[in-house]
C-alpha cells in the first residue's frame, strides 16, 4: 500500500524514542511499525509506561523520533511537520484547556489558530457545544466545569478545524463510568458523521473493544500484537469455565482435565462449596457432557458460567501480566 | 512485525468523508503572534490578581523605603538629581525583572493544563507562541509601571513627562528579555519548585548588583562592589532609566542604557524562541 492512494492515514516504520538522562539513556519506544487506514478507530493499548503517549506525541509532531519514519495524513512527519500538524487534530492525556480561561473563547481562539474567520469559529464553536453536550457552558470559566464536561471541551478544542484525524490520549481516564459511556458515544460518532480517522490510547480494555476496530497491543516500547479484537481473543486458547461444587472438587477436576484441549485446571475453596475453572474451545458446547458427566458421578452442583476470553486475557496470554495491575 | 501488519478489520460502512475548509495558510507569524496575545491579555484581564501581585512588592519598596533615601539627595557619591528621580527609576527596572519570573511561573501553570502542547499542536508558528506571550507581559509591565509612577508622583516624584515614557519604554524593553528569558527557564525546569529558588538565585544577586535600592557609586561603594557591578548588564539600564527621568537625553548613560536593554532584549527573544522551537522543530 502507498500513501497515495488515499487509503493510509498513519504510516509509520521503526519510530523509536531514546531519551538520555542523567541515569543513561532510556529507550521509550523502541521501533514501531504501525498502519492506520482513513476511516478506522484504531486502538493502542498498554500499560502505563508502555510508550503509548511517547509514540503519540511523535505522530503528532511534539517530540522529534531519535529514528524512524512515519507519514501522517499524507505528510512526511519530518520533512512537513506543519502539514501535519494543519491535519490532524490532538486531544492530549491530561487535558488542553487553560483553567483561567472561558469555555467558548478557548474554542473559537483555537479555530482561528487554524485560520478560520471569526465568524466562522463561533459558528463552529457552537456546533460543538451543542454536538458534545456542552450548550450554554460557553460563557463559564474552565475551572468551573465538571470533570466529564471538561473532558468534553478537550474533544471540543481537538476538532474545532475539523481535522481528518485525530489522536486521543486516554480520553476517559478519571471519569465516572457514566461520563466513560457517553464520551464512547461521542467517539464513535465522529466517525459516523464526519469520516475522522480516530487513533485512541488507552489502558482499559472494556474502552477498546467497545470503540475500535482494530487494536494494537504495546508493551515495553515494542507493538507486541496487533488484530481486531475478535482476532486477538482468538489467539486465546478458549473460554474460561467456571463451575461451583458443593463438594467432591477432585471428582471435578478429573472430569475437567480429561476434555480435550483442557488447560490451566485450577480448584479454590469458595465458602462452603469450591470452584474448579479451566479453558478450553468452544466452551459453551463442551460444557453440556460435562455437565451430564458431573451429574452421572454424583457431584452436588451448585453452579456454572462460560466466560468468552477478553482482552484482559490477551494481555495475560501476551505479557504474562494483567494490564490492570499495571494500570492500578 | 511489518509483515505480520494486518488489513482486516475495517469499518463496514465509511461515509463519504465532507468537504473540509480549504481556509488553511502558511504560518503567519504576525497574525499568530496576535492571535496568542490576545488569548493571554484576555485572560489577564479577567484575572488581574498576578497584575497587583507583581506591583506589590515594588510599591511598598516606594512607599516605605523610598522615603529613606530623600535626605541622599544631593550627597557626595549619590547621582545628581531628586532622590525620587533615582528611586523610582531603578523600582521600575526591579519590576521588569520580578515580572520574567512571573511569567515563568504563569507558563508552567499553563503548560500543566496542556495548553502549550495543544497550541504546538497547530500550524502556528512557533515564534509566536512565545512572542505573543512576551507581548501580553510587556503590556502588563506597562499598566504597572504606570501605576508605580504615580505612587511616585504621590510620594514627590518630579520628572520631565517625555523622559517618564521613555524611560518606561526602556523597561519594557527590559521586561521583553526577562519574560523570555522567563519562559526559556521555565520550559526547561517545568516545575514551580525548581523555579522559586532558581529565580532567587539569579534575581536578588542581579538586583542588588544594580544599585537598584541604593546606587552603586565610585563615591558610596568600595572598588571592589562598583566594578563588580558594571559586569551586571542591569546596571546600565538602570543609569539608562534614570537619564530619562531626568530628562538627559544627550547623555552617555542613556544611550548605552537603550543599547544594553535592546540587546539584552534581542538574545533574550533569540534564545527563548529557540527553545519553543527545538521542543518540536
Amino acid at each position: 500500500m502507498t500513501p497515495s492512494d488515499g487509503a493510509e492515514m498513519i504510516r509509520a516504520r521503526g519510530l523509536a524514542k531514546t531519551y538520555r538522562g542523567r541515569k543513561g539513556a532510556v529507550e521509550a519506544v523502541r521501533g514501531v511499525d504501525l498502519d492506520v487506514r482513513r476511516g478506522e478507530i484504531v486502538g493502542f493499548l498498554g500499560p502505563n509506561g508502555a510508550g503509548k503517549t511517547t509514540t503519540l506525541q511523535m505522530l503528532t509532531t511534539l517530540l522529534e523520533p531519535t529514528s524512524g519514519q512515519a507519514t501522517v495524513a499524507g505528510h512526511d512527519l519530518r520533512r512537513d511537520p506543519a502539514a501535519v500538524r494543519r491535519a490532524i487534530g490532538y486531544v492530549a492525556q491530561g487535558g488542553s484547556a487553560g483553567s483561567d480561561a472561558r469555555v467558548g473563547e478557548e474554542l473559537i481562539f483555537q479555530a482561528q489558530f487554524y485560520g478560520m474567520g471569526a465568524a466562522d469559529a463561533r459558528r463552529r464553536a457552537e456546533e460543538l457545544l451543542q454536538r458534545l453536550d456542552l450548550s450554554g457552558l460557553g460563557g463559564r470559566d474552565v475551572k468551573t466545569l465538571s470533570g466529564g464536561q471538561k473532558r468534553r471541551l478537550d474533544i471540543a478544542l481537538g476538532l474545532m478545524h475539523s481535522p481528518e484525524l485525530i489522536f486521543l490520549d486516554e480520553p476517559t481516564t478519571g471519569l465516572d463510568p457514566q461520563s466513560r459511556s457517553n464520551m464512547w458515544g461521542h467517539i464513535a460518532d465522529l466517525r459516523r458523521t464526519a469520516g475522522t480517522t480516530v487513533f485512541i490510547t488507552t489502558h482499559y480494555l472494556d474502552e477498546a473493544d467497545a470503540l475500535c476496530d482494530r487494536i494494537l497491543v504495546i508493551d515495553g516500547g515494542r507493538i507486541i500484537a496487533e488484530g481486531t479484537p475478535d482476532e486477538l481473543k482468538r489467539g486465546v486458547s478458549g473460554d474460561l469455565v467456571t463451575i461451583t461444587v458443593l463438594s467432591d472438587p477432585d471428582a471435578a477436576l478429573v472430569l475437567a482435565r480429561r476434555l480435550p484441549g483442557a488447560t490451566e485446571p485450577v480448584c479454590e475453596p469458595d465458602g462452603d462449596a469450591y470452584t474448579v475453572t479451566f479453558r478450553v474451545p468452544e466452551g459453551e458446547r463442551i460444557i453440556i457432557g460435562l455437565l451430564r458427566d458431573l451429574d452421572a458421578a454424583g457431584v452436588p452442583l451448585s453452579g456454572v458460567s462460560v466466560r468468552r476470553p477478553t482482552l484482559d486475557d490477551v494481555f495475560l496470554t501476551l505479557t504474562g501480566r494483567t494490564l490492570r495491575e499495571e494500570a492500578a | 512485525m511489518t509483515d505480520t501488519t494486518m488489513q482486516t478489520g475495517t469499518p463496514g460502512a465509511m461515509p463519504a468523508a465532507r468537504p473540509r475548509p480549504k481556509a488553511r495558510r502558511a504560518a503567519n507569524p504576525l497574525r499568530d503572534t496576535l492571535l496568542v496575545f490576545r488569548r493571554a491579555i484576555g485572560i489577564s484581564v479577567r484575572n488581574p490578581v498576578w497584575l497587583v501581585m507583581g506591583a506589590a512588592q515594588p510599591l511598598l519598596y516606594i512607599f516605605l523605603f523610598g522615603p529613606l533615601l530623600t535626605k541622599f539627595a544631593g550627597m557626595p557619591g549619590f547621582p545628581p538629581g531628586n532622590a525620587w528621580q533615582v528611586f523610582v527609576p531603578a523600582i521600575l527596572v526591579l519590576l521588569g525583572l520580578f515580572g520574567g519570573a512571573f511569567a515563568g511561573f504563569g507558563l508552567i501553570s499553563e503548560w500543566r493544563d496542556g495548553v502549550i502542547d495543544r497550541m504546538r499542536v497547530t500550524p502556528m508558528s512557533r515564534f509566536a507562541l512565545l512572542f505573543g506571550r512576551v507581548l501580553r507581559d510587556v503590556a502588563v509591565l506597562v499598566v504597572q509601571a504606570v501605576l508605580l509612577v504615580l505612587a511616585g508622583v504621590l510620594m514627590g516624584l518630579r520628572a520631565p513627562v517625555a523622559g517618564v515614557i521613555v524611560g518606561i519604554i526602556i523597561v519594557a524593553v527590559m521586561g521583553v528579555t526577562m519574560s523570555a528569558a522567563g519562559y526559556a527557564v521555565a520550559l526547561k525546569v517545568k516545575s514551580e519548585d525548581a523555579l522559586a529558588p532558581l529565580v532567587n538565585g539569579i534575581m536578588v544577586p542581579l538586583m542588588l548588583l544594580a544599585g537598584v535600592m541604593l546606587p552603586i557609586t565610585k563615591g558610596l561603594a568600595p572598588d571592589w562592589l562598583y566594578y563588580l557591578s558594571r559586569v551586571n548588564p542591569v546596571v546600565y539600564v538602570v543609569e539608562g532609566t534614570r537619564a530619562a527621568f531626568q530628562g538627559q537625553f544627550a547623555s552617555g548613560h542613556f544611550w548605552i542604557g537603550i543599547a544594553v536593554a535592546a540587546a539584552l532584549a534581542a538574545v533574550g527573544v533569540t534564545v527563548a524562541s529557540r527553545t519553543f522551537t527545538r521542543m518540536s522543530r
